[in-house]
């Protein structure tokens, strides 16, 4: 057992940090890159594509490095922490899981070796509009005439779905025959972006008789492949939500030290300090969580990863509501304003929470489970 | 990053697992497990057949009936303990005054002392709270004045848990006035049968005699039972304080109470709210396990991790919030907690009142939640 990381891992925080340092070291950067038309800076992604990180969790096979599950986690964390727009959850990991999943030798080969290189940015449909949390598709349907396969309905919201060259598509199979994962190239489906509450972007892609490629074996009930992608994403969008907590913390006791009221600086009064002590508990806390639900993948076992996302989706959904509402709270009107990173990391904590599973969702279903075991074990 | 335990470890937790359910007698550990009182007798026969296993003390010196084992070990020893129902070693000689003696004392005191704490054959007693000198522990006003060998203590001490037990009480007194408050404290250990000390008990809100008064009416004690240096009393305290802190997260008796109480609550399990509250407490409580490992793991040198506040803090809340589940499962039940022994009403809902009231004391005792709020918004964020 050992929660520390190794000199690798910890080189390849400090040069992530340091890239995203260059591009997002002021939030008036990640402002501007929001309000462009892609929504998040390519010249970014290209220097992430160079340096490996888009590959990371795919084989060197397809095109990627084969990095580790910590690893990956890292780079969430790190893009958490500048509140980094661009798309690599929803495309690396979420997309790019459900093709290294699903998909056969060659797929992989071309879709994940061109995703790893910046080429094209994949984005996964899998809610419909009002949908939950599911990995049984309910919104779009697949239909197969001949050996050609179409898809109809709509998927929204679709996390960098405006952006997307090609789409991952969950779709209910013909004949109630479960749900299969098909790959749709983005002029075959029409579709309107909008921004979220954190100003990243989605969209609502609508697929009318729109031509798909089955993912892997064509017809097969994917469902099970499907939620472990989901509950791998929620993971790391855990780490993610992690880096956002670890700046709000930081940027919250920064500004207690500086801040001048009443003639003297805020963290004199024991009101506020408590209060921000309190953060740092729930802080400390998540934390734990997210790595220890980071290193249950490398195990391999599904249903030990699906209960570690249940875990800490709702450890992070728990923290992320006290500290974000605490930082708008200590910091006062500043934190309300959409010039101030302190705000928007409220708002980026909560897409990540209702983009992949909120606190009710993960409550309900460990509920579930409460009396399948007496004791929950750590190790 | 790895979350296994390495081999070594995996045996050494399964080699805990089988000592604490061979060593300590089943009627010891279903008292513990079901939330009942221990008498004294069972307390002092559980500490002494770990201690004849080299159980009890691990964390001493090896000299001193210590076990050379890694910060890791010793954190798998106090869980396994705790979920074996094994009662935890007596704090006030095991995780206080042993390893003081040990650390601060005289070679005489070491000899004098250690074997018969680590064996509980001297049921030590804390006097270091007092009616004015609560968390402002260094403005005690307990006096202990030099009169030729010995010196001659007054004054008063009070939440001296289980103090009607004690045989001997280690103390800090004010043994110069002259000085700054911290540097005029001394630690003296003093035997309860001298004349002049008197134990008053206080009866608390769950109608248990737990604490007590003690007090000290002009109570000679021999020079050499001084410990360390004269003034030295607030570097010791200190250094006790931050063991004990490290300690108080009670993890594994926590979780241990969970599944006891899931066990015990019958259909109540099957009310959707019931089973949402046991799931959040059940998450809460692996964050905590968690967070201990992480701190465990980050301890370097035998200080306690700044983090350590973050278990006090949050353990004492977990362990609370169980006995509030417990009192709200028991409902009209729990209004027997005084009933005879032959109430028709279960043992369990019986006791979750009081249960529930006692356990009010976990965040006051040990450096009060606040206290430990002041500690990270201090020595970890630097407010």
């Amino acid at each position: 057992m050992d929660f520390t990381y190794d000199d690798e891992q910890q080189a390849l925080r400090e040069a992530v940090r340091g890239l995203l340092k260059q591009t997002y070291g002021d939030h008036e950067a990640r402002r501007q890159a929001v309000a462009s038309d892609d929504g998040f800076d390519r010249a970014l992604w290209g220097r992430l594509a160079e340096m490996g990180v888009l590959g990371l969790p795919f084989s060197e096979d397809d095109g990627g490095v084969g990095a580790g599950p910590v690893e990956i986690g890292i780079v969430c964390q790190e893009l958490g922490r500048v509140l980094a727009p661009e798309p690599y959850l929803a495309s690396v990991v979420h997309a790019g899981g459900l093709v290294a999943a699903v998909g056969t030798p060659e797929q992989k080969a071309d879709l994940l070796g061109r995703l790893s290189s910046g080429e094209i940015v994949l984005a996964a449909a899998d809610t419909s509009p009002g949908g939950r949390w599911t990995s049984r598709a309910d919104g779009v349907r697949a239909s197969l005439d001949g050996n050609a396969w179409t898809l109809d309905g709509v998927a929204d919201p679709v996390v960098g779905g405006e952006v997307a060259d090609q789409f991952v598509v969950t779709a209910a199979l013909p004949d109630d025959g479960g749900t299969g994962v098909f790959v749709v190239a983005a002029d075959a489906v029409s579709r309107t972006g909008y921004a979220a509450a954190d100003l990243t972007r989605a969209a609502s892609v609508t697929f009318d008789g729109s031509a798909a490629t089955p993912l892997g074996e064509p017809g097969r009930d994917l469902s099970e492949s499907i939620a472990t992608i989901s509950d791998l994403t929620r993971i790391m969008g855990a780490n993610q939500a992690l880096g956002v907590m670890q700046s709000q913390v930081r940027a919250t006791t920064d500004y207690l030290k500086s801040r001048k009221q009443f003639g003297v600086t805020l963290n004199t009064f024991q009101a506020l300090t408590f209060r921000a002590a309190d953060m740092y508990v729930e802080l400390e806390l998540a934390h734990s969580m997210v790595d220890w639900a980071t290193m249950t993948i490398a195990g391999g076992d599904r249903d030990v990863v699906a209960d570690a996302a249940d875990r800490v989706g709702l450890a992070v959904a728990r923290a992320g509501r006290h500290i974000g509402q605490e930082a708008i709270q200590l910091h006062g009107g500043i934190g309300m304003t959409a010039e101030y990173a302190v705000g928007v990391g409220t708002a980026h904590l909560e897409v990540l929470d209702q983009w992949l599973g909120n606190a009710h969702h993960h409550l309900t279903r460990l509920s579930a489970r409460v009396t399948d075991h007496e004791l929950v074990e750590a190790v | 990053m790895q979350l296994e335990l390495s081999q070594t470890d995996r045996e050494f937790r399964d080699r805990m697992r089988e000592a604490f359910t061979s060593t300590v007698p089943q009627e010891i550990r279903d008292t513990v497990l079901e939330g009942r009182h221990l008498t004294r007798d069972q307390i002092v026969e559980s500490q002494r057949a770990l201690n004849a296993e080299g159980l009890a003390v691990p964390h001493w010196p090896v000299e001193w009936g210590g076990q050379d084992w890694t910060d890791l070990q010793r954190h798998l020893w106090h869980e396994e303990m705790q979920r074996a129902g094994v009662p935890i070693p007596l704090a006030f000689n095991a995780s206080m005054i042993g390893p003081v003696i040990a650390q601060f004392g005289s070679e005489e005191q070491k000899e004098r002392f250690l074997p018969k704490t680590a064996n509980l054959d001297i049921w030590w007693s804390q006097g270091f709270s007092e009616p004015d000198a609560g968390s402002d522990l260094a403005s005690l006003r307990t006096t202990a004045v030099r009169d030729g060998d010995d010196w001659v203590v007054n004054g008063q001490k009070t939440w001296t848990t289980l103090g009607q037990h004690g045989d001997w009480i280690f103390t800090l007194v004010r043994t110069d006035p002259e000085v700054k408050k911290q540097a005029g404290i001394s630690m003296l250990l003093i035997d309860m049968t001298s004349p002049g000390v008197e134990v008053r008990p206080i009866e608390l809100i769950d109608g248990g005699h737990e604490v007590n008064e003690v007090w000290f009416s002009d109570v000679r004690v021999p020079g050499d039972l001084l410990v360390g240096e004269p003034g030295e009393g607030w570097t010791i305290a200190k250094f006790l304080l931050g063991n004990e802190r490290v300690g108080v997260a009670p993890v594994g008796a926590t979780k241990r109470a969970l599944a006891t109480l899931k066990a015990t609550a019958g259909d109540l399990m099957d009310d959707p709210l019931v089973r949402a509250r046991v799931a959040e407490l059940e998450n809460d409580l692996l964050a905590l396990e968690l967070t201990a490992l992480r701190v465990v793991a980050h301890s370097a040198g035998g200080e306690p991790h700044p983090a350590s506040s973050v278990l006090k803090l949050r353990g004492t809340v977990l362990q609370q919030a169980v006995s509030e589940l417990a009192l709200d499962l028991a409902g009209p039940a729990s209004l027997a907690s005084r009933a005879e022994d032959d109430s028709p009403q279960e043992g369990w809902a019986r006791r979750a009142a009081p249960t529930y009231l006692n356990l009010r004391k976990a965040s006051i005792y040990g450096g009060s939640n606040e206290i430990q709020r002041q500690i990270i918004s201090r020595t970890i964020l630097g407010l």
